[in-house]
């Protein structure tokens, strides 16, 4: 990897470290999002639709995982600009979605533990501050905050860049050994990424009257559109 | 502030500048998010504007045992404790005693947790995404598709902290009178119907688009043209369907993300080594 390579893996992940304070941080404006984050990614690679398309399957997928209090969940921001930038590098090679998913998905898996890491380390924080934080010190919580933010931006900085670094050439080598049908790859990852999405929105709505009635009204609505075009 | 008066009900003037330093600090409330105080330091440093108005001022007696207070243990959803902001900055202010305060702060995070997730989390977010990916499946380009979903979500986002600071402040320690309205009682069950019309909608559309917006290869007969014929989004909506039933039944026992993980590393390593 050359210094040309390294300066442009910069932008990518600046973008990351600011999509990665958006997940919990600040200011939890969703820019985060997968539909949002891959799009943004791909633009920063020179394809916006591939991003934006990377960003689409990978929105159905992180619709399942609700950011809920203390519970472990893949963090989606990093790894959608990863994703999308990755999708959008090597659009014109047959199976670059399916790896560029695939990475995403395991970047935030590693984002998820990353996130779990930066609130022990504010506990440790928490717990070195207990006495200002007791004795209502001005300032004491202010510090805390601003120590969370800085680290959690440096979090999103170094996973975006090593995140890059790993799986550029990874999916580099895939691709180039690459054999299956472009169709049927795409076939997959369209399935599986609506099938993760419906089954999703199905629990969300567990015991809601109608709600089923609902989703057979709209399936009805979307396949007469398909059939209208 | 005069307690006598703002116990009476009537809601004191907030000075702008400090409702601003709220709701700004608001956006950053989780940035010190810990498993030990979970919330409670980034609670205290919403109220903290608020109680440089005590008596002696920031550094002052009072202030030092709000602020004591008010960085312990809480835990709540991120917009909605905004409720709590409001109305344990209101309490303070009015001089109510340090152990009924305590309590209010212990019992509101139950409520606040739980409405926030079911209204937002389970709610407002997945319409606000589903809403994006029609735009997606009925073409839009990608900054409309972003625009979409920025703007539809954050109107929600933002109206929701603005009203539940301003609620909090309004209401002080009765403020769960304002928990209660119906909107906020019928919102969940509401957004669930949207989320399953929208879904069915969406989902088939945005099939599509994935497969009809591959990106097109500089050579002539490229395998893309066929991935827009219809046995491919037939073969997709049935694999769909039938993955998707099978996760509805495995429901809680396995994480549709891991299962796709699973999937496309199954297809990436077939794909390279046959």
């Amino acid at each position: 990897m050359t210094g040309a390579d390294l300066l442009a893996l910069l932008p990518v992940a600046i973008v990351g470290a600011l999509l990665g304070l958006d997940v919990v941080s600040f200011p939890q404006a969703m820019i985060s999002r997968p539909i949002v984050a891959a799009t943004l990614g791909g633009a920063l690679a020179g394809d916006i639709t591939s991003g934006l398309i990377a960003g689409a399957v990978l929105e159905m997928i992180a619709l399942e995982m609700l950011p809920v209090g203390a519970s472990r969940y893949p963090e989606w921001g990093t790894a959608s600009v990863v994703g999308g930038a990755l999708a959008a590098g090597f659009y014109t090679l047959p199976g670059a979605a399916v790896v560029a998913i695939f990475a995403s998905i395991a970047t935030a898996w590693a984002g998820g533990w990353s996130m779990y890491g930066l609130r022990r380390l504010n506990g440790i924080w928490a717990r070195r501050d207990r006495g200002q934080l007791e004795a209502g010190a001005p300032g004491a919580a202010a510090s805390l905050q601003l120590r969370g933010l800085s680290a959690d931006l440096l979090r999103g900085f170094v996973l975006t860049a090593i995140a890059l670094l790993i799986w550029t050439p990874i999916t580099s080598w895939v691709l180039q050994r690459w054999s299956l049908d472009r169709t049927l790859s795409h076939v997959a990852l369209a399935a599986m990424a609506a099938a993760v999405a419906g089954s999703a929105a199905w629990r969300v709505s567990q015991g809601v009257k109608w709600a089923r009635w609902c989703f057979v009204g709209g399936l009805a609505i979307g396949f007469a559109t398909l059939m209208l075009r | 502030m005069n307690a006598a008066a703002t116990r009476n009900g009537v809601a004191p003037f907030l000075p702008w500048r400090v409702r601003v330093a709220m709701f700004t600090r608001l956006l950053a409330i989780q940035a010190s998010w810990n498993y030990e105080l979970m919330l409670g330091p980034g609670l205290g440093f919403c109220i903290e504007p608020a109680l440089r108005l005590l008596p002696g001022g920031r550094g002052g007696k009072a202030y030092r045992e709000a602020m004591a207070r008010q960085t312990r243990y809480f835990n709540a959803q991120p917009y909605f404790a905004a409720v709590a902001v409001g109305a344990l900055a209101r309490a303070e202010l009015d001089g109510y005693p340090p152990e009924q305060i305590e309590r209010f702060r212990t019992a509101m995070c139950g409520p606040l947790g739980s409405l926030g997730d079911r209204l937002v989390w389970a709610g407002w977010l997945p319409f606000s995404a589903l809403l994006a990916l029609l735009a997606f499946g009925l073409r839009a380009d990608a900054p409309l598709v972003v625009l979409v979903f920025l703007l539809f979500y954050n109107a929600g986002h933002l109206g929701v902290r603005v009203w539940a600071l301003m609620a909090g402040w309004r209401g002080g320690l009765r403020v769960a009178t304002s928990l209660g309205g119906p909107l906020l009682r019928r919102g969940p069950a509401l957004l669930s119907r949207g989320i399953m019309a929208l879904a069915g909608v969406a989902l088939p559309l945005s099939i599509w688009r994935i497969l009809q917006g591959l990106p097109v290869p500089p050579v002539p007969e490229s395998e893309v043209v066929r991935a827009v014929g219809g046995v491919a989004i037939a073969s997709s909506i049935l694999l769909a369907a039938v993955v998707g039933v099978v996760l509805v039944r495995l429901h809680s026992r396995v994480e549709g993300w891991r299962v796709a993980l699973a999937v496309l590393a199954v297809l990436i390593i077939y794909s390279v080594a046959r």
